[in-house]
Parts: structure tokens; C-alpha cells; sequence
């Protein structure tokens, strides 16, 4: 009792087309979330623009977008290593506020800036290698253990002062108050620092081993471990790095603002995870890119202007980038979901 | 074609011992490994296979014997040493980065650098270099995840090849492969054997094992039985020393599946056209009461799709599906569970057993998950349920406390067979219930099988092992590329007959 | 008796339990009247007692927190959640003709919890059935959520006057506070909900393995959906007593970190972030050593922004505990106490990379 079936032909048109298509898909798949966040971005401007009636899209405004969110740039680039490793940093805004009233204590105290700034710097990444040990050896989740971070963080923050410490020092006050000028277009060296960061991260993640091994262990951390790369020097180095950055953008902000202040950053380091997120690095690890991050920065930081020249209310910032969050992730889902059901 | 005996082993493996805590898994094992030859390591499970290979990758330390590479002894502490010494290993799940492309994972520590950094142009040149040699053209730019399981054991065979390796270990590296792509696969490895590496295979396919080594290493209970050239080693002869039995007990249960069927009454499932785009192609399929339909086919050919959507597991795009002459339909696996159709999950770790629930806890999921989460079964008529299957279905340790997790892949087969038998359903799907089991728990969950059918229970049974398919079944559906090709019937068909049916219907051939 | 005093130590409560008698201990020692209990107008008073009152809110909260950590999910809106409700309860207050009455008071309190439950409804259906990564889906409300309650509050700290509404959160029951026997309840009917029917089983074996209980039959859905709309309520009620606590409704501030403080509760109570099996004893517990050490830094002095100092060293030596890369060192080192062979030589062989 055997019996045949008769098998149908398939056409081979179609599927040239289709080859053109997948190969571009098959490279470049992981492009495709930022891609969408630049796209929201100009829809931003563009919304922007219409809404307030061509006084948006000014050179002054893009150069105050830049310098007011400039902290936070520097911030998702140290959150997007992390991240693209498939872990978090929970610790950041509490490191920022610590490093950034340390920094204007020892500057009040008489520390010139050139030994002040330093040591802030190095206490960042202090914070950051002991989150990264707690995670490379002794196993702890990220999650649990950038909390650490946190607490150690703002409980430090308030041990050196409980109150804010208006900065005086001129070295530190120059790098907010110097304008550079080119035509209408400003930047502060305040800004130059974080394009500094956010050109030497991309081109780390890019260039050199050390950012590959990074991708390779958000991708797969037990085949990175076997092809040889070096995990657990990688892993904790991630951390020392947003603890960096963190240092960094305490700098910047303390700069900014003229004044050390414990109560910094509360809740800064979600701004940054949104900010990494929408620019299109998966959470699970393995994708994104730091430029994608600083288009992430950039959407909140718009969201942030068109919301306060309308005069509303700022808390509509947190919902709206609640909001596009979610949007980003269940488009980033509906994409991932497509390709993986391809291969 | 057998290698040469003066040639001297390239990798030496002496007296290796490994003990565990309560457990002796090696006893003073030789082996040995010749450049330009495939050495198969046979073994069931338990045997120490796996244990020596970990051995001689740095997985594992040792506890007396020695190994020696290249003429010079060494000492693995971690696996970038066996690395190091030129010792690379394919694992079946590919260890590689889906999210890299092929020529970074082909290069990826070693890409070739300029000034300012990796120099990508390079690195992709060299890759596609290195996957030319083997005859494997790929675009190096691709995201390595966007290939099939197939292409991707192959660009680690390829980046193997770029480390220089001596000795290339290849773990059950087929078994997510069809033939095609077992035929390429074995292409390159003769053509890494004729460059003089010495490849390590195991598989416990034995006409692959027989269609591509050199030699055979036979391991039995942690020792070794002995080192053999193929040719001196029939497969009936290969099965006993790996099994210490004969295979009397196997072919009994076959006089079971001679039993007559009545085919006139209603079938207990008839579904027809039923199908999903891009995963199956409309396909027919009924099974009667107490009938044993099986589904064969190879890796990939949609046995598995058709039964998810039979069952509920995924949604069907199109068809028609009747349970006892009633139609149904099945959007979720509980709809065919209140229908009193059960289905054990192919992959038995990630879709079938709670690791971390007891036994018991794993046995009453079943009937637990039916009665909803209000009312929960008394502890007398759990401990009644999991008394009698566990004893039934011979689980080892019988202890129903045990965490699932910790039994060996065959107890805990028995142990997700005994949580669907509680269900006491009409018809019951088993995907791939014997992969990767010793043979002495396939022959009680085949045994128990047979005699479930003959007391009225449906099957349908799907096996990548066409002999059990042909000694079990008295119906074998056939399928092929996502798409069912024909029936055959396993009284008039002979293994040789299925597989030929199975490689050339479909296009006129009548088999 | 070896073997007893090993089930013991090996307990997953042990070294919680050993923690918090540890914290009270040092306590005691360094403030005996830390121990002291008085009786007052039917109401006990103390160190203790106000430990009890204050860990009302964290103990509702880290309950619903240890069903959703249970289901292998996170819910990081709870403090948003908290305000939200707060704001909700006291507004309703505010604007009604009678303040003080009762009926008031019931009517704010159950459209806050309802208020609440909807919250959770959102969070449940972000994460069960559209699939969205739990912590990104509480991350969208515990954003948006602080910014919802500042507009029912319309940016001002709403300052109220209601009897009975404050009573909850500061009265007392049969020398017990009100706030601690409500917790109480909900951590008594939780667990009856969770262990005497096969809700605990099957939320921890969704925990385990999604796709092995789906295919098993098991509601996966509706059990993640629930363990959120759980953790919304609880929440919802610990804003209620929050806000009764001050009777003023600050957005901003109410239930800030709560989140965190509860999932550090429910580590310390032997709960794993990866979801799976689950203590609510445990939980209990760990609330307790949260609050203590609250306490304690209060005592010595020291000034409460500073705290999370302490909580940091404590999160820190708990994972220390709790992680395995130190047990196998302990291991390790005992075996080279007990016999005269080198560590390593007699054991059995190591993961080596």
C-alpha cells in the first residue's frame, strides 16, 4: 500500500528579486532598529517644525540640543557597551551625582582642577571594576550588582555633601562658559568632550578587538569563551568604562550647572537605558551601535525641548519617552520576530 | 581507506583516569589519534565519550594518565591551552556568533590589523580564502545567523582551519543536518583529512560513522573495549561491544506491531489540508484506534511542524481537522489536551521537562495543568499516580523527589512519557522519544509503547531512526521537504526500500 | 546530628534568619532601649514595633514582587504604581464635601486599588501577550507613571485632612499597627493562594520553563497576566498606607526605589532573579532585614541620605553568600582542611575554563 503525491514547480523571477533583497537583509539586518530611530528622529524635527512654525530648526536650537543633553550622550555611550554585552548599569546617575559633588567639593577645598578632575575620573571606574567583578566572578547579575553600584553611589554622593556646592573654579567654569563659534552654530568645550567620547566609542566598538569581543560576548558568551577571546577581562572592562563615562558626565553637568548637587541624576540612568534602547541596541545583547545611542540622546533630548517650549508640564517628557520606548520595542520585536522566523 | 600504521599518532592519550564524585567515568582509557585519519569514538551514553573528549579539549582535569600532542606531553588547565596546542572542536550547537558575520567568526582574534585598527577589507579576503579552500562559497558579509545550522558548522570547520588545528573534533555534528547537507559536510571533512589533519567523530549515526571513518574506538562503561580499523568491524559486531548484548530484545518487540487494525470505523484524527505558509505544505494524515502511525522522513522535512499543528502547539494557516468524527479546532496546546491528545516535545530539555520541579512535581504537571490551577490534586492520588508510572515505565532512581534535572536523559524520557500516560489520552504524539538515550532505556520506551497501542492507544510515532520507524509502525506516513510525499507499509518495506522512497518519490517514481 | 544541623544550615532561610537576628543584635548591644517594648493607650511602642509599621509598605510591594520575579519577570513600576494610587486616594479626598467620613475614605481607597489593578492589567498584557521583555515593559510605566501621577495631583504635593484615612496607616489593632496586620493579610492569603492550590507549582513551573509548560497545558499566560495585576495591587494598597503616612501625596518622591529595595528583599530571601522556584517566607524575612538595617543606620546616627551605603555592603555580602563561585572556593578550602592531599588532587576534576 504505497502511495505518490505530485510535487508543484516554483517560479524563478520572483526570486532573483527575493535573492537581492535577503542579501542586503542578510548583512545589514542589525542596522535596520537604528535606522528606524533616525527615521523618528526626523519626523521629530519635522513634526517640530510644522508645530512651532519654522522656529525649530535652528542652528541655535541644535547647538543647545547638544550641549543641554551633552551628560547624557556621554552617559549611553558607557550604557551601550554595557548593554550590547547583555548586561545593565543601574549605577550610572548615582555615580554621576557622586563624582560630580566630589568633584566640586575638592575644587571649593582648594584642589586645582587638574588633580580634582582626575581623581573624580578614577572613582568612577572604582564603582565600575567593583560592579564588573561582582559580575565576571562572583557571578552576580548585572542587575543586581550595578544596584550595588547605585546605592554606593548616592549614599556617597550625600556622604560628601548633603547639600549642593556651587563651583567657583575657574578651569571647570571653562568649559561651559567658552563658546566656540562657527556662524550660528555654537559648541562648548563641554560638548567637545562628548563628541570626543562618542567618536572614540564608535570607533572602539568598530576597530579594535577589544570592541569586537565585546558584540561576540553579547552574541554568544559561551561560544566567545571557546573561540578564545578573552571574556572576563572584557566583561569587567565594560563596567570600569560606563564607570568612565559616568565620571565624565559628572564633570560635564557639574560644569553645566555651576554647582555640584547629591540629588543629580536620580532616575538618569533609565533616561540612558531609553535613550540606548531606542537608538536600537537590543537589550539582549549582541547588536547596536554607539551612533545609534547618540540618535537615541538626540530623540530625548528633542522630545525634552518641544515639550518645554510649549510650556507643559515636564514630567509629559518621562511619559512621552515611556511611550516611544514601548513603540521602539514592539517594532524592534515585530523585526527580529520576521528575520528569525527567515532563517 | 585505512591510514597508515607507521605514521605516528599525533595526539596520545595514555591510562586516563576522571573520576566524579560517586562515579568512576574513565579507567585507565588509551587512545589514540593519526594525522590524515577520521577516528570514530562510539560509546553509549555513559560510556565516558564525552567525559574523554572534555578531557582532551581542557574541559576537564584529569586525575592520572597522560596526554601527549605532537611528540610533547602536556597539561590542559582551560580550554584556550587545547587551543593553543592545535586541538579545535565543531560542537553540535555551533560555537560560533550569530550576530557577527561569517568572516569576522571565521577570523574573529586573529583578523589582520592595520595602524588604525582591524582592517576589514583584509579580514573578509582572508576569510573567503580560507572558506574557498574548503569549497565553500559564502558571502563573508552576512550575518553568520542568517545560514542554516549546516553552513555554520562549516564556517567553524573553516575557522579550525585558519588556527592552523591539528586535530579537528567533530561532536554529533550531523544530527540537525539532511542528507544534502551531510554530504557536504563530509566533503570537507575528507578534505581536511587529506591535509593531514587527524579528525576526532562522534556520532551516533552508524551509517555515517561507516560511510566516513577510518577507524573505531569502542568505550564501555568508562573503559575501553578496543581500537578497530572499519573494516574489520561489522556493524552487528560494533553494536554488541557498545551495548555488551545482543540485539534479541529489540528486534522482540517488532512481532508486536503485527496486530490487525480496523480501518472502517472512524479514525480517532483525520486532518486534511492542514498547513502553515513557510513552514508546511498542506499535508493529510489519520491515524486509527490503536493503530501506530509513523512519521518518517529526514531532519527538516516538516514531521515535527505537521504534529505541532495537529496538536495545537503552532497555529494552522489552512485544514481541517476531525477528532472522532467531530471537527475540531486546535489554537493552543489545551484545546487538544481537553480532546485527550498528549504530545511529548522533541527536544525533551528545553520543551518537556521542568528542570527544577521533582519528579513528582514534573509527573502531575499534566493532569495538574487540566484541572486548572484552583482545585489542586490531593497528595494520596498524586503519590498513587506517580507510584504507578514510575514503576511501569521503570524510572531510575525511583525516587519521585529527585529534581528532574538530575536524571540522565533517558529516566527523564520515561519520566516525560509517564506525565502524558497520567493524562490517559486517546492518542499520543512521540517526537523523537529515543534521541539520544542509552539503548536499554529505548527498548522500555519502545516495549511500552507497543503494548500501550495494543491496549487501544493511538500513536504517532516520529524517529530519525528509519528502523525503529519500520519496527514499530503498521503505517508510515513519508515525508519530504515540508511537505508529505506518501505512505508506505512497513510489512512490504525493507529499511533499504524506505529510504530509497524517501529520496526519489515524488518525481514519478512509484517505490 | 550532623546531618540535622546540616539541613539546617543548608535551608534557604538560614542565613537570612541569622542576618536579621545578627542586625537586632547589634542593635541591642549598642542601644539596649532598641529592645525595649512599651504598652501605651492600647498600642505597643518601640524600635521593634516601628520596624514592623514601616516595612508595611515594602513587604506588600516585595510580595508581588516575588510572584512576578517567580514567573521569570521584573516589575519596576511599583513605586510609580505607589504614587499613582496615592495621588488617586487623596485627591478623591480632597475634593470631596466630606473629608473625614467614611464612605469617603472607602470610596478613595477602592478606586485607587482599582485605579491600581489597571496598572498591572497594562503591565500583564505588555509582557504576556504581546511578549514584551518584562523589564522594558515596567520600565514604560515606572517613567510614564511618576509623570500620571503628577498630573492628578497638577504638580502639587496635595496636603489632606482625613481621620479615617490616615488611621490606616497609623492606627493600631489589638496593639498591632493597622498597617503591619494589613500586610500581614495579604502575605497569609498569598500564600494560601500560592501553596494550597497548584498556583505555586504551575507560576513556578512557567518560571522554569515557558515553553515546556505550554506545551504541557499549562495557562502560561493567564498565570504571568495574574502575577502582574497581583504585584499592581499590592502596590496600590502600599501606596495607599505611604500616602496615608504623610497625608500628602508627593509624586515625585512616594515609593522612590522601592523597586529596588524590594528586589533586594526578595534575593536576601532566597528567591532567584532567574525566576522558578519561589519563598514567600522568605520574602518576609528579607523585608525584615531590609527595614532593619534601615533602623539601625537611623540609630547610629548616621544621616538617612547616607543609608544606601550600608544597604550597598549589605546587597554586597548577600550575593557574596549567595553566589556559587564562592561555595565552590569554600568547598575547596574545607576539602584541603580535611585531608592531608592538596586541594584539587583528590576532589573531583574542576571545570577547568
Amino acid at each position: 500500500m504505497t502511495t505518490v503525491d505530485v510535487v508543484p514547480e516554483e517560479s524563478t523571477t520572483w526570486r532573483r528579486i527575493a535573492q537581492g533583497y535577503q542579501t542586503f537583509m542578510s548583512r545589514h539586518s542589525s542596522t535596520m532598529p537604528t535606522f528606524a530611530a533616525m527615521a523618528i528622529l526626523l519626523l521629530l524635527f519635522l513634526g517640530a517644525e510644522a508645530f512651532l512654525r519654522g522656529d525649530f530648526i535652528t542652528a541655535r536650537n541644535i547647538s543647545a540640543l547638544l550641549l543641554d543633553n551633552a551628560y547624557l550622550l556621554i552617559l549611553a555611550v558607557g550604557m551601550t557597551f554595557v548593554i550590547v554585552t547583555a548586561g545593565i548599569d543601574l549605577a550610572v546617575g548615582s555615580v554621576m551625582a557622586f563624582t560630580g559633588i566630589l568633584l566640586a567639593k575638592l575644587v571649593a577645598g582648594g584642589t586645582p582642577a587638574y588633580i580634582a578632575v582626575p581623581v573624580i575620573i578614577l572613582g568612577g571606574m572604582a564603582i565600575g571594576l567593583l560592579t564588573g567583578i561582582l559580575v565576571q566572578y562572583f557571578d552576580v547579575q548585572p542587575f543586581i550588582a550595578s544596584l550595588a553600584g547605585l546605592f554606593l553611589g548616592r549614599g556617597l554622593a550625600y556622604v560628601v555633601s548633603l547639600s549642593s556646592i556651587k563651583v567657583e573654579d575657574p578651569a571647570i567654569l571653562w568649559l561651559q562658559s567658552t563658546r566656540i563659534r562657527l556662524g550660528e552654530w555654537y559648541i562648548t568645550p563641554t560638548g567637545i568632550i562628548a563628541l570626543l567620547v562618542v567618536i572614540v566609542g564608535a570607533l572602539v566598538m568598530q576597530f579594535t578587538r577589544f570592541g569586537r569581543t565585546v558584540y561576540a560576548i553579547g552574541g554568544n558568551e559561551q561560544s566567545a569563551r571557546l573561540m578564545g577571546l578573552n571574556i572576563a577581562r572584557t566583561k569587567v572592562a565594560v563596567y570600569v568604562i560606563s564607570g568612565l563615562c559616568a565620571a565624565l558626565a559628572g564633570l560635564v553637568l557639574t560644569a553645566y550647572s555651576g554647582a555640584g548637587y547629591p540629588r543629580n541624576g536620580i532616575g538618569t540612568e533609565l533616561d540612558a537605558i531609553a535613550a540606548v534602547v531606542i537608538g536600537g541596541t537590543l537589550l539582549t545583547g549582541g547588536r547596536g551601535y554607539v551612533l545609534g545611542s547618540m540618535v537615541g540622546v538626540f530623540v530625548y533630548g528633542t522630545i525634552n525641548t518641544i515639550i518645554s517650549f510649549k510650556g507643559a508640564e515636564q514630567s509629559w517628557t518621562r511619559i512621552i519617552v515611556g511611550l516611544l520606548l514601548l513603540l521602539f520595542i514592539v517594532v524592534q520585536r515585530y523585526i527580529v520576530g520576521r528575520t528569525e522566523r527567515r532563517t | 581507506m585505512p591510514a597508515d600504521n607507521a605514521v605516528p599518532p599525533i595526539v596520545e592519550m595514555r591510562g586516563i583516569t576522571i573520576r566524579f564524585p560517586g562515579v568512576l567515568a574513565l579507567d585507565n582509557v588509551d587512545f589514540f589519534l593519526r594525522p590524515g585519519e577520521v577516528h570514530a569514538l562510539m560509546g553509549e551514553n555513559g560510556a565516558g565519550k564525552s567525559t574523554l573528549i572534555k578531557a582532551l579539549t581542557g574541559v576537564y582535569a584529569i586525575n592520572s594518565g597522560t596526554i601527549t600532542v605532537g611528540g610533547e606531553p602536556v597539561v590542559f588547565s582551560a580550554t584556550a591551552d587545547a587551543q593553543a596546542a592545535g586541538i579545535s572542536t565543531v560542537y553540535q550547537e555551533v560555537n560560533l556568533c550569530g550576530n557577527l558575520s561569517v568572516g569576522e567568526n571565521v577570523m574573529l582574534g586573529h583578523e589582520p590589523r592595520s595602524a588604525l585598527g582591524i582592517d576589514w577589507k583584509a579580514t573578509h579576503a582572508e576569510a573567503a580564502r580560507h572558506l574557498a579552500a574548503l569549497g565553500i562559497e559564502l558571502d563573508t558579509r552576512s550575518e553568520l545567523a542568517t545560514h542554516s545550522i549546516a553552513i555554520q558548522q562549516l564556517v567553524a570547520i573553516a575557522r579550525a582551519m585558519v588556527l592552523d588545528s591539528k586535530v579537528l573534533i567533530l561532536d554529533e555534528p550531523t544530527s540537525s543536518l539532511d542528507r544534502d547537507e551531510v554530504e557536504l559536510l563530509f566533503k570537507v571533512v575528507r578534505d581536511v583529512k587529506s591535509r593531514g589533519v587527524a579528525v576526532l567523530f562522534v556520532s551516533h549515526f552508524l551509517d555515517q560513522v561507516y560511510e566516513i571513518s577510518d577507524r573505531i574506538t569502542v568505550l564501555r562503561n568508562g573503559k575501553l573495549v578496543g581500537e578497530f580499523p572499519i573494516a574489520e568491524l561489522p556493524r552487528e559486531e560494533l553494536v554488541t561491544k557498545m551495548i555488551g548484548r545482543e540485539l534479541d530484545e529489540l528486534t522482540a518487540i517488532s512481532k508486536s506491531a503485527d496486530r490487525k487494525i480496523d480501518r472502517s470505523s472512524t479514525p480517532v484524527i483525520k486532518a486534511t489540508g492542514i498547513g502553515r505558509r513557510g513552514i508546511l505544505e498542506p499535508a493529510d494524515i489519520d491515524v486509527y484506534d490503536g493503530e501506530i502511525v509513523g512519521l518518517a522522513g529526514l531532519l527538516g522535512s516538516g514531521r515535527t511542524e505537521l504534529v505541532r499543528l495537529l496538536y495545537g502547539a503552532d497555529r494552522a494557516d489552512e485544514g481541517h481537522v476531525e477528532v472522532n468524527g467531530e471537527p475540531v479546532k486546535f489554537t493552543n496546546p489545551r484545546h487538544a489536551i481537553e480532546r485527550r491528545i498528549a504530545f511529548s516535545s522533541e527536544d525533551r530539555r528545553a520543551e518537556g521537562i521542568i528542570a527544577d520541579l521533582t519528579v513528582e512535581e514534573n509527573i502531575t504537571l499534566g493532569i495538574q495543568a487540566r484541572q486548572g490551577w484552583l482545585r489542586r490534586i490531593r497528595k494520596a492520588e498524586r503519590d498513587a499516580v506517580v507510584a504507578e508510572y514510575m514503576e511501569a515505565l521503570g524510572v531510575r532512581p525511583a525516587d519521585p523527589s529527585m529534581i528532574a534535572g538530575n536524571l540522565s536523559g533517558g529516566n527523564q524520557q520515561k519520566v516525560l512519557l509517564a506525565r502524558w500516560l497520567a493524562t490517559a489520552p486517546e492518542l499520543i504524539i512521540l517526537d523523537e522519544p529515543t534521541r539520544g538515550i542509552d539503548v536499554g532505556a529505548k527498548a522500555d520506551i519502545q516495549r511500552k509503547v507497543a503494548e500501550l497501542s495494543a491496549q487501544g492507544l493511538s500513536v504517532i510515532f516520529i524517529s530519525s531512526e528509519l528502523e525503529e520507524v519500520l519496527r514499530l509502525a503498521q503505517r508510515v506516513v513519508v515525508m519530504r521537504d515540508r511537505r508529505r510525499i506518501g505512505e508506505v507499509d512497513p510489512h512490504t518495506t525493507d529499511l533499504d526500500g524506505l529510504v530509497e522512497f524517501i529520496a526519489t518519490s515524488g518525481e514519478g517514481n512509484a517505490a | 546530628m550532623n546531618t540535622v544541623i546540616g539541613a539546617v544550615v543548608r535551608h534557604r532561610l538560614f542565613w537570612p534568619i541569622v542576618a536579621l537576628v545578627g542586625l537586632i543584635a547589634i542593635n541591642g548591644v549598642a542601644q539596649p532601649r532598641f529592645l525595649n517594648i512599651s504598652v501605651r493607650d492600647g498600642q505597643m511602642y518601640g524600635a521593634l514595633i516601628t520596624i514592623l509599621r514601616e516595612s508595611a509598605p515594602l513587604m506588600l510591594v516585595a510580595l508581588g514582587m516575588t510572584i512576578v520575579i517567580a514567573t521569570r519577570g521584573i516589575d519596576l513600576s511599583v513605586g510609580a504604581i505607589m504614587a499613582v494610587s496615592g495621588a488617586v486616594a487623596l485627591t478623591i479626598i480632597d475634593n470631596s464635601p466630606a473629608p473625614g467620613s467614611l464612605g469617603t475614605v472607602a470610596t478613595a481607597v477602592v478606586t485607587a486599588i482599582l485605579v491600581s489593578l489597571v496598572l498591572g492589567v497594562w503591565n500583564g498584557f505588555l509582557v504576556s501577550v504581546l511578549g514584551i521583555q518584562p523589564i522594558i515593559a515596567t520600565l514604560v510605566l515606572m517613567l510614564a507613571g511618576r509623570g500620571v501621577a503628577l498630573l492628578i495631583t497638577g504638580g502639587f504635593i496635595t496636603t489632606v485632612t482625613s481621620a479615617p484615612y490616615k488611621w490606616i496607616a497609623t492606627g493600631y489593632v489589638l496593639l498591632l499597627p493597622v498597617a503591619f496586620l494589613i500586610a500581614m493579610a495579604a502575605v497569609a492569603i498569598v500564600a494560601v493562594l500560592e501553596r494550597r492550590t497548584a498556583l505555586g507549582v504551575l507560576t513556578e513551573a512557567v518560571g522554569i520553563n515557558p515553553e515546556a509548560s505550554r506545551l504541557a497545558g499549562v495557562r502560561s499566560r493567564g498565570i504571568v497576566f495574574g502575577a502582574y495585576i497581583l504585584s499592581g495591587v499590592l502596590a496600590g494598597v502600599a501606596g495607599i498606607i505611604v500616602a496615608g503616612n504623610t497625608m500628602a501625596a508627593d509624586a515625585n518622591a512616594a515609593g522612590m526605589f522601592i523597586e529596588l529595595y524590594a528586589i533586594l528583599a526578595v534575593v536576601l530571601g532566597g528567591t532567584s532573579l532567574m525566576g522558578g522556584k519561589f519563598s514567600i517566607a522568605g520574602t518576609v524575612v528579607g523585608v525584615f532585614v531590609v527595614q532593619t538595617l534601615e533602623i539601625t543606620i537611623i540609630f547610629l546616627g548616621i544621616p538617612p541620605a547616607q543609608s544606601p551605603v550600608f544597604l550597598a555592603i549589605a546587597v554586597i555580602v548577600v550575593v557574596l553568600i549567595q553566589s556559587p563561585s564562592v561555595h565552590r572556593w569554600a568547598r575547596r578550602v574545607r576539602d584541603s582542611w580535611r585531608s592531608d592531599t592538596p586541594a584539587g588532587e583528590e576532589t573531583k576534576a574542576e571545570v577547568a575554563s
